[in-house]
Order: structure tokens, then C-alpha cells, then sequence
């Protein structure tokens, strides 16, 4: 691994991806397949780690392929290279868990779309060697899954008094905490995700960084 | 129920009850990007009412006499995705041949509209919910139509905003999301009317 990648450099990959440049909390991209299902925690975890393989394992292909794919259909090739692992991903889940399956629905499906993977593919991956690139998906994947677990971890106990489907000493007694339904239908997921947008933004200017 | 009664039903709450947008998330990148200005937020919306509606119908065909014949429904990311793809591109081959003010008005939006997973979306959910043709057209249109509305109502509500006073960490996407949480509340009150059914 050294011989390929120093560990400054690889350091610098992981600071970046989680933290300082951080999709969703600097150019909020990438939101649409996945904030739909993270009313549950555990929906929200299954979705995240397909998304964090195809973002890793089509970053390291895209790579790979980097000097054999004309230019000037780069990004069909990128596509098709996204849309495999993705259907890899559909049909693991079909086969072995069909209850999640039909949980998540056509959002597997869409995480093809999701401007992540496109993002890091077109920024990193078509100008970096293999394993540089995996790293790169692979963290930026989950500094995304990260904001979107923080949402889900807020959501589902304050919506509907549990975690991961078990119910939690204060949120689920009725007669201290009265069920915000509110919070795991569609608002919910917009205010919470503003919330936490906002909290990163306090804490960048506090440090005296630029907002974007 | 006839066909076109389900379809127009389809249609009115793909609109409000379950807008594409507010309560799917399905385009939300267009969406806080480049909601800033009306002018701007009503091309794209026409642009994504007549790609999505067309995919639609489209992939509805495919699906329905390629991919299930051949047992190959697996292959419809890929199928679809190809179809949004050559669509999007044909269409601003035949506008920049025959209508060059339509293409100049439309243009700019159409190559980002490939990467919109509304469209793709749309296609997808299309599939889940077994539609039948008449009412793959409803949808479609529906689907499109709400993601326009929703759209031009936040760039309205946005050219407000230069007057308002946002806390400086929340401006830009923090105060649309905030927005656009206010908004779903209200689409979320068309419920009621579709609770008969």
C-alpha cells in the first residue's frame, strides 16, 4: 500500500472526503436518492453501505479504465460503469434480503443518479490511479453516509420513539415525549437536514472559514 | 373506475399529494441549485415536464414488450438510463435543427436534465407501481407538472428572501431546505382530498 500511496496523501484523502469538504455540508449534492429513506435507521444504513460500495468500487473501475476511455464518451462510459454496480447491488438484496428489498424500492435504483458518484468520478476518479481513487470514493461515501445516519438517528426516535426499530427509554414513553409524526414524514427530513447544514456552517465560521 | 378516471387521479396527485419532489426527494439537486430565478426555474421546469413525460411512455414500452418478454427486468437501470440518455440527446439535436429561439430558451437545461433523477425516477416508480399505459401518461405528466410547481413556487420564494435576514450559516441551501420543509408541510394538507379513494 505504501509503496503506492504514501500515508500523507492518503490522509489528506480522508480529511478531505469526511470532513472539510464534505458533500452534502459544502455543495449539498447527492441529497435526493438517499434522504427519502432515512425515517428508519435501519433502511438508512443498508442504503448508505450500497452507496458507499458503488462510489468506492466504481471510483477504483472508472480509474482503472481512465486512458482506455475516449474522451468524448467518458461519461456514458461512467454511467454504464455505475449503473452494473448498482444492479449488482439490486439484485444482492432482491436475493438475499427481499424485505429490504421492497423497503427501498426504486431508491436503489436511483442511487445511479446520485451526483456523488458522478461527482467524485469526474473530479478524482478520471484523473488518478487505481487506489487513490478507491480511497477518495470509498471516504467520500462515507462522509455521506455519516450526515445521512446523523438524520436518520435524529428522525426515527423523535418520530417515532425508536432506534433501529427498538424502542428507547425516553421516546417511546408517551407521557414524556408525544410523537413528532411530523418528523418522519417529507418535512421532517427537509428541516432536520437544514439543521445539520446549519450546524456545520456555525462551526466552519466560528473557525473563521469562508461559507460557500 | 375507467382507466382514465385512475389515470387523471394519478395525475392530480402526483401534482399534490405525493409531489415528485417534496415528498419522493426525487430532484433535488436542480432543485436547490438553480431555483434563484423564476425565469430561469420555469425553463427547466417545461424541460423536465416534456423529457419526463416522454421517458416515461418510453421506458413504459420498453419495459413492458423487451425487458419482461426476455425476462431481463433486471437490466432496467441500464436500459432506461440509456433511453433518458439518447432521448435527451435527440431532442436538442432536433431543437437546435428546427427551432433555433426553443433551443436558445431550453437548451442549457437539457444535457443537465440526463443526470436529474426525477426522470429516472419517475421511470422507476412507473415500473414499481405496475401502471398501465393510459396511466404511465398521467403519471409522467403529473410528476413533471408538480416537480415545475414546486420548483417556481421556491424560486418566488427565494427572490424574497434578499430582503429577509438569514443568520449568515444557514444562507444559501440551509435556508432552501427550510423552505422547502414548509412547503411539503402544505403539500402534505392536499392528502385529505384523495382519502376516499
Amino acid at each position: 500500500m505504501t509503496a503506492i500511496l504514501d500515508t500523507a496523501e492518503a490522509r489528506d484523502i480522508i480529511g478531505r472526503s469526511l470532513w472539510r469538504d464534505n458533500p452534502i455540508f459544502r455543495q449539498v449534492l447527492g441529497i435526493c436518492s438517499t434522504l427519502a429513506v432515512t425515517n428508519l435507521v435501519a433502511n438508512t444504513m443498508v442504503m448508505c453501505s450500497a452507496l458507499v460500495f458503488a462510489t468506492a468500487a466504481s471510483s477504483a473501475t472508472i480509474a482503472a479504465l481512465r486512458n482506455y476511455t475516449p474522451r468524448k464518451i467518458r461519461m456514458m462510459v461512467e454511467t454504464m460503469i455505475i449503473a452494473s454496480y448498482v444492479i449488482l447491488v439490486d439484485q444482492l438484496l432482491k436475493g438475499y434480503w427481499p424485505e429490504m428489498s421492497r423497503n427501498l424500492g426504486p431508491y436503489v435504483g436511483l442511487i445511479i443518479t446520485n451526483c456523488i458518484i458522478m461527482g467524485r468520478a469526474e473530479a478524482f476518479a478520471n484523473s488518478n490511479p487505481v487506489v487513490p481513487s478507491f480511497l477518495d470514493g470509498l471516504f467520500s461515501g462515507l462522509g455521506y453516509s455519516f450526515v445521512l445516519l446523523t438524520i436518520a438517528v435524529i428522525r426515527e426516535p423523535m418520530g417515532m420513539g425508536t432506534l433501529m426499530g427498538i424502542p428507547l427509554p425516553l421516546f417511546s414513553n408517551p407521557e414524556l415525549w408525544d410523537k413528532w409524526i411530523i418528523m418522519v414524514m417529507p418535512p421532517g427530513a427537509f428541516f432536520t437536514l437544514a439543521g445539520v447544514i446549519w450546524l456545520y456552517r456555525s462551526f466552519g465560521l466560528m473557525r473563521g472559514e469562508k461559507t460557500a | 373506475m375507467s382507466e382514465i378516471t385512475s389515470a387523471l387521479i394519478i395525475c392530480f396527485s402526483a401534482i399534490f399529494t405525493g409531489n415528485i419532489l417534496l415528498t419522493l426527494f426525487l430532484g433535488m439537486c436542480p432543485f436547490i441549485a438553480i431555483s434563484r430565478e423564476i425565469k430561469t426555474a420555469f425553463g427547466m421546469g417545461l424541460a423536465v415536464i416534456f423529457v419526463l413525460t416522454s421517458t416515461c411512455i418510453i421506458d413504459f414500452l420498453v419495459y413492458r414488450y423487451l425487458l419482461v418478454p426476455y425476462d431481463l427486468e433486471m437490466l432496467r437501470f441500464i436500459v432506461f438510463i440509456i433511453v433518458i440518455a439518447a432521448f435527451v440527446q435527440f431532442v436538442e439535436m432536433v431543437l437546435d435543427r428546427y427551432s433555433p429561439t426553443l433551443y436558445q430558451a431550453l437548451g442549457i437545461f437539457l444535457p443537465l436534465i440526463t443526470v436529474n433523477c426525477a426522470i429516472l425516477g419517475a421511470s422507476l416508480f412507473m415500473v414499481v407501481r405496475d401502471y398501465t399505459l393510459i396511466q404511465t401518461v398521467g403519471w409522467g405528466f403529473g410528476a413533471g407538472l408538480g416537480w415545475m410547481l414546486a420548483i417556481v413556487s421556491m424560486a418566488g420564494l427565494r427572490s424574497r428572501l434578499n430582503a429577509a435576514r438569514v443568520p449568515k450559516a444557514l444562507q444559501g441551501p440551509g435556508i432552501t431546505l427550510i423552505i422547502a420543509g414548509i412547503m411539503a408541510l402544505a403539500f402534505v394538507g392536499f392528502t385529505g382530498v384523495l382519502a376516499g379513494r
